[in-house]
């Protein structure tokens, strides 16, 4: 039935289940979803998947006729329920920051403060604190940079202690060197709160760094979703970082090598060495491994420059973009890489599902 | 040359400031909700509604002055509704004046406020919305705020037109000393009655006066804020 499940499921008291069916001229909306209700999810997709009506729609800043919303058990749409944006406990950061050029930077943070009730100064102050304000108080929003317009922005949000946090390309408006500004605060946000973060991006680098989740979609349907780790592991999907086909794997910082100035990166199903950076053991990085930078072996080569050799098993192999070439998938305890191999050099080694293969991982870099 | 006002002539600029005055304040009441319905509607009665608003622009004040004439006369509706309430006819009166020039200045309220929230747009007011302010909260705090150099230039250019009516008092108000007789009416008395330093007098006051609004409207009109 449209109305959705009478009495919510377990589930449904944690998670958030979305469906939303819409027809506008030119677009159309058709997604049924369950998306969890901690870390963040990314919702990724070229410009036009509808990614951005999606999370207009959760918000209540866009309404179709045809919807349904549970917030972790709180019915925020149905067929008989539409609660006003207004109401809704969340917060909202727009991809401009659009500050209200009326007030200063302490007005803007308090405007939404004022008006929630379960309020106070202490959420404020952190969240001035952790996207680093505190100096900018009194300033008008037209006398700051980009970079500092959507710090304000973030904590304005964050300072109605919002039950969920709506993200919608916070860094498309902005280049490089801000985005650079802006990232470390995103990853604080992803690091020391504790609610949900729907993050709207058409940016991989930025997925890859920051999502724990990933929402992939395309002409306003739902393409995919699931762990990151695990959807940047299928060969079915064409999520590319940068311009090349990889997987991220998420490790801990294990040992460093000052003699060699190497350090040890420890994931689930063993470790590699990567160029050491001033990290304390035990840090947890998040590191892509490109398919360019991987090659496969039948057995260990003690005599070569790659110093990351893994043991692993064949359990995918796809047709990469060139007719010459294949993407293979490798299975390393419980975590994958996928090489990218030339069609004769498969066949030669007899590469195929089931087999045990050594994976040559040429270079890893820390996102 | 006897440049002092007689007293007649400061009852008439007395006069003339209550009506202005008056008229300026209901607009505020009546025109603002009327540009924000018209900034802000998909309606397909938005063409209609705001061709009407601007009829007075390109109406000769004759005959908007007759039609409000005849609908305030006894006959008309408005004539039938002010006796049903006990007020008698509007006509030759001081609130005769007062909702004939409502009608005749409503575009100088409504137009630049509509320019005003139409340039605001939906972001400030979604922006709002997520901050948990309600449609009426965000239209004060919000809305109002940003269309502030509008607010300025609605009210002065309301202020300033309704001061220099002459054809619609003429045909609704005549020429009541201490009722209806308005600067712009008395200025024509005058030089009917070939009494032109007085005419002078008067006619000076009002070129001053419209010339020092429209100094302040294009001197001192706030730059445009940017948005965040």
């Amino acid at each position: 039935m449209p109305g959705g499940p009478p009495h919510p499921k377990g589930d449904d008291l944690q998670n958030i289940v979305a469906r939303f069916k819409t027809v506008w001229p030119g677009f159309s909306l058709d997604v049924d979803v369950e998306l969890p209700g901690s870390g963040v999810t990314a919702l990724f997709g070229p410009s036009g998947s509808g990614k951005t009506t999606l999370l207009r729609c959760l918000a209540g800043l866009e309404r179709v006729a045809s919807g349904f919303l549970n917030f972790k058990g709180q019915i925020w749409q149905s067929e008989n329920t539409w609660l006003p944006t207004y109401r809704r406990p969340l917060g909202y950061v727009f991809q401009e920051a659009s500050l209200f050029p009326h007030l200063t930077v302490l007005g803007n943070l308090q405007y939404g403060l004022r008006r929630t009730k379960q309020a106070n100064g202490f959420i404020l102050q952190q969240s001035i604190e952790l996207l680093g304000i505190g100096h900018l108080l009194e300033r008008k929003p037209d006398s700051l940079s980009g970079g500092e317009r959507q710090r304000v922005g973030i904590a304005r949000a964050l300072a109605v202690n919002p039950q969920i946090l709506l993200m919608d390309e916070p860094l498309a408006a902005l280049d490089l060197k801000r985005k650079q500004e802006i990232l470390p605060y995103l990853e604080r946000l992803r690091d020391e709160l504790d609610i949900p973060i729907l993050y709207v991006s058409h940016a991989p680098d930025e997925v890859a760094r920051l999502a724990d989740h990933i929402v992939l979609m395309e002409n306003g349907r739902l393409v995919a979703q699931g762990p990151l780790v695990d959807v940047m592991a299928r060969l079915d999907l064409p999520i590319r970082l940068g311009e090349d086909a990889g997987v991220v794997l998420d490790a801990t910082v294990a040992e460093h090598d000052p003699a060699w100035q190497l350090m040890r990166l420890q994931f689930s199903g063993g470790s590699l060495w990567a160029r050491r950076l001033d990290l304390p053991i035990g840090r947890r990085v998040r590191v892509r491994v490109l398919a360019r930078d991987v090659s496969l072996a039948t057995r260990p080569y003690p005599d070569i420059s790659i110093q990351n050799q893994l043991a692993g098993v064949v359990d995918a192999i796809t047709d990469d973009e060139h007719p010459g070439l294949a993407l293979v998938r490798v299975k390393v305890g419980d975590s994958s890489l996928i090489a990218r191999l030339t069609k004769r050099a498969a066949a030669s080694l007899h590469i195929e599902p089931g087999i045990t293969v050594w994976a040559q991982v040429k270079s890893v870099a820390l996102i | 040359m006897d440049v002092a006002l007689t007293e007649t002539e400061l009852e008439t600029i007395w006069l003339t400031l209550r009506l202005a005055t008056t008229v300026t304040l209901i607009l505020l009441g009546v025109g603002t909700p009327l540009a924000w319905w018209l900034a802000r509607t998909r309606s397909r009665w938005k063409g209609l509604i705001g061709a009407l608003v601007a009829l007075p622009l390109v109406l000769p004040p004759s005959v908007l002055g007759f039609y409000l004439l005849l609908a305030m006369g006894p006959q008309g509706p408005l004539g039938i509704l002010t006796q049903a309430l006990g007020m008698g006819t509007l006509p030759f009166t001081f609130w005769g004046l007062v909702v004939a020039s409502v009608f005749y200045s409503l575009p100088f309220m409504v137009q630049p406020l509509q320019t005003a929230f139409e340039s605001i747009g939906e972001r400030p007011l979604e922006v709002a919305a997520t901050l948990r302010a309600s449609h009426l909260d965000a239209f004060f705090t919000v809305a109002v705020p940003l269309a502030m150099p509008g607010f300025l230039s609605a009210t002065m250019l309301t202020f300033a037109h309704t001061v220099g009516e002459f054809g619609v008092i003429l045909m609704i108000g005549g020429n009541i000393p201490g009722e209806t007789r308005v600067v712009s009416v008395q200025i024509y008395d005058h030089v009917e009655a070939l009494e032109y330093l007085q005419a002078h007098r008067l006619a000076g006051v009002m070129l001053v006066f419209s010339f020092l609004v429209l100094l302040a409207l294009y001197a001192w009109r706030p730059p445009p804020p940017k948005g965040g």
